[in-house]
């Protein structure tokens, strides 16, 4: 789960780690208040969206003079913001974060994720501040400095001290080294109390009075670990998210809204992926990934049809179960409820395989149902593709 | 022969009075697997399908000889499980839980270092040498004693490939799902070795998806150490990168993980890349085949 840049910071601070002095805002009327108390030389209006590259796309307003805060609040809000990261119907912005700016000598990098090869987490660090971390790697890799925790003690003096040493603070700034490594070790306890999966940071800042800050924050966490923090949980914003992928998730199935125009319903995650790769290999595009799991039921399958069919890029379905625990009649049976329930128009191929498949197949052959029915995952592709290709075809005559 | 388990297995099942531990104990039972034990904390003296129930893993350990344990247990106590497995000294340890929160296996996976334990998952299906002993909760049926060991981050998408083996005459020896999570216990390569050193494997099969570097490491791994064929294919070759594609492990995160790499670097090593999931099994047959070796 993602959280906005304001909330993000609202969690530096409470763990001790230095923002700038800042406040979510909504409204035009809370911006002239806000600005007003702030009384700062320089003022930042930073557009709130889960979304990287804001600056590059005109979301971030920096001026000294307080008058003109309120108007450039009103130009950000209710605008769509496209950047690299929100593809290209962007996301509105319904908040924003004002803040004091800060007099920059430094900017760093710093991040802190789980490594997957060590299983320890990681401080990712490197001088080259405000850039993109990937490309510094991908250029001056001698530049990313990395320091692993061990888990079972925890954050140690000598880790700050790798990191204050391998970035060259005391000749960028002595005076910073003591305060760096305390945020070092705040930022560890925020990562690990609140089970975050990525903390970031870029840039953090040396300011020309000496003093650190993070000018920018970013924070992920692990989803299978907000049942024990309620607050992280309320900080959930549902507008940043695909309301398919809500919709899903509250009906305990697993989705990704994708470009194409196959959907497909699939069990088991590993299964999902591979099947979207079959209907690229047989020439069409996945409209998603959709895992119905392991206790596939007639509602979870009810549920993926209603969520297939919502998306309008969606020409056919592919559904492709492979009975081990969940018996393929049982699925049979789901479909022909499923289709009862929610009107089906368009082309579908189900491949049954595994436990109980032939008497699954059995029961949708004599259901009367206009599906098609397959065995091998290579024909049933083939089949959803060649089906959906003819139908493309029609409507482009037809238009024609 | 075999890897892991076979026939002398005894299995203690941790969680076994809930609803998917009993199923599936059942199952393994039924499978042939020597389910010797189950563990509930409060429930000694129960039974499930004739197996003993006991409060502890270690009580369990004393009283009937247990050697690997099979976890059921919800996300939010199953570190917790695998800990008590470990410390009640069993030697292998199956976590099939999913969805534990990944701090809580940084801190599992650094306890057990240095131990005499080894742990294959978590958010797996489990383990099975084909005809003699399941653990886990894949449909024993399709597997047949053969040839090909397995080796999988998924769960359905290895009963393919299975089913796929079985179907042309090629059988498997064992087959491991080694877990979907960014965590795991147990990666390819510690695998892939003791399927080298195993004298009824002849291939193996290798599926990997989207996310990390597992698969890399394994390519040089291959690169320097194994001789018997190996066939692989990585999920998600339409993934796009910086989603989350249903395992909590499968995600491109700065450009980094992607199946088209993956498979590069795989085939540099002298991998069999399959492309198409359909045709995993056709792959092992013709590394198999006589002609091709020559």
């Amino acid at each position: 789960m993602n959280i906005h840049e304001f909330q993000a910071k609202q969690l530096f601070a409470q763990f001790g780690v230095p923002v700038p002095n800042g406040k979510e805002i909504k409204t035009p009327l809370a911006a002239e208040k806000w600005a007003e108390k702030l009384n700062a030389p320089v003022y930042v209006v930073k557009a709130q969206i889960h979304a990287g590259g804001r600056g590059k796309a005109g979301g971030v307003k920096i001026t000294k003079n307080r008058a003109e805060v309120p108007g450039l609040a009103k130009e950000l809000l209710g605008q769509t913001l496209v950047t690299h990261q929100t593809g290209p119907k962007g996301r509105k912005v319904r908040r924003l974060l004002i803040e004091e700016g800060a007099g920059i000598a430094k900017e760093l990098y710093l991040s802190l994720l789980v490594d997957r090869d060590s299983g320890w987490p990681v401080f990712i660090a490197s001088t080259e501040g405000g850039m993109e971390i990937e490309e510094v790697a991908a250029h001056t890799p001698e530049k990313v400095l990395k320091e692993l925790i061990d888990p079972a003690v925890g954050f140690q003096g000598y880790n700050g001290r790798n990191l204050a040493f391998g970035l060259g603070l005391p000749g960028l700034e002595p005076t910073i080294m003591g305060p760096f490594i305390t945020m070092l070790g705040n930022l560890y306890r925020l990562f690990m109390e609140k089970n975050a999966s990525m903390v970031e940071i870029n840039p953090l800042v040396i300011t020309t009075d000496k003093k650190l800050i993070a000018l920018d924050g970013k924070v992920s966490f692990d989803d299978s670990a907000l049942f024990k923090h309620v607050d992280v949980q309320a900080m959930r914003d549902l507008h940043e998210e695909e309301p398919l992928e809500v919709e899903a998730t509250s009906n305990n199935l697993n989705y990704v809204k994708l470009d194409g125009n196959i959907g497909c319903m699939v069990n088991g995650a590993g299964l999902a992926m591979a099947t979207m790769d079959v209907i690229k290999l047989a020439g069409s595009e996945p409209a998603n990934f959709l895992d119905v799991g392991g206790g596939a039921t007639k509602e979870t399958v009810a549920a993926g049809f209603r969520i297939l069919l919502k998306d309008r890029n969606v020409k056919g379905i592919f559904i492709n179960i492979f009975g081990g625990i969940v018996r393929c009649e049982r699925i049979a049976h789901g479909v022909i409820e499923a289709a009862k329930e929610v009107q089906i128009k368009l082309p579908v191929v189900v491949r049954l395989q595994g436990t109980n498949a032939e008497e699954g197949r059995k029961l949708l052959l004599e259901s009367g149902l206009k599906v098609d029915v397959a065995t091998d995952l290579w024909e049933a592709a083939q089949k959803i593709v060649a089906m959906t290709g003819k139908k493309r075809k029609k409507v482009e005559a037809a238009a024609s | 022969m075999s890897i892991l388990v076979n026939k002398n297995t005894r299995v203690v099942v941790q969680g076994i009075t809930g609803k998917e531990g009993s199923f599936h104990a059942t199952q393994c039972k039924a499978y042939g697997t020597q389910v010797v034990a189950g563990v509930t904390p409060g429930k000694a003296g129960q039974e499930v399908e004739g197996i003993p129930v006991f409060n502890t893993v270690r009580d369990a350990v004393r009283k009937t000889q247990c050697d690997t344990s099979l976890i059921f247990v919800p996300p939010p106590f199953a570190a917790d499980a695998i800990l008590e497995a470990a410390e009640a000294g069993i030697r292998l340890v199956i976590c099939i839980t999913e969805g534990i929160p990944v701090n809580d296996m940084v801190k599992v996976k650094r306890a057990l270092r240095g131990r005499d334990v080894r742990l294959i998952g978590p958010n797996c299906p489990g383990i099975i040498t084909a005809d003699e002993c399941k653990i886990g909760i894949m449909p024993g049926f399709i597997h047949k004693k053969g040839r090909v060991g397995v080796i999988s981050r998924s769960g359905t998408l290895t009963y393919e490939a299975v089913n796929q083996l079985t179907m042309l005459g090629l059988g498997e020896t064992t087959c491991i799902g080694i877990g979907g999570d960014p965590i795991i216990g147990t990666g390819y390569i510690d695998l892939l070795a003791l399927f080298e050193k195993d004298p009824e494997t002849e291939a193996v099969v290798m599926i990997g998806e989207i996310g990390g570097d597992a698969e890399d490491r394994a390519a040089a791994f291959i690169k320097q150490n194994i001789r018997k064929p190996v066939i692989s294919f990585i999920a998600g070759i339409t993934a796009p990168p910086g989603r989350r594609m249903g395992h909590a492990g499968a995600i491109i995160t700065g450009g980094k993980g992607t199946a088209a790499e993956k498979m590069a670097v795989l085939e540099a090593a002298g991998v069999r890349v399959v492309r198409n999931p359909a045709e995993i099994g056709m792959a092992v047959q013709e590394a198999l085949s006589p002609r091709c070796g020559v």
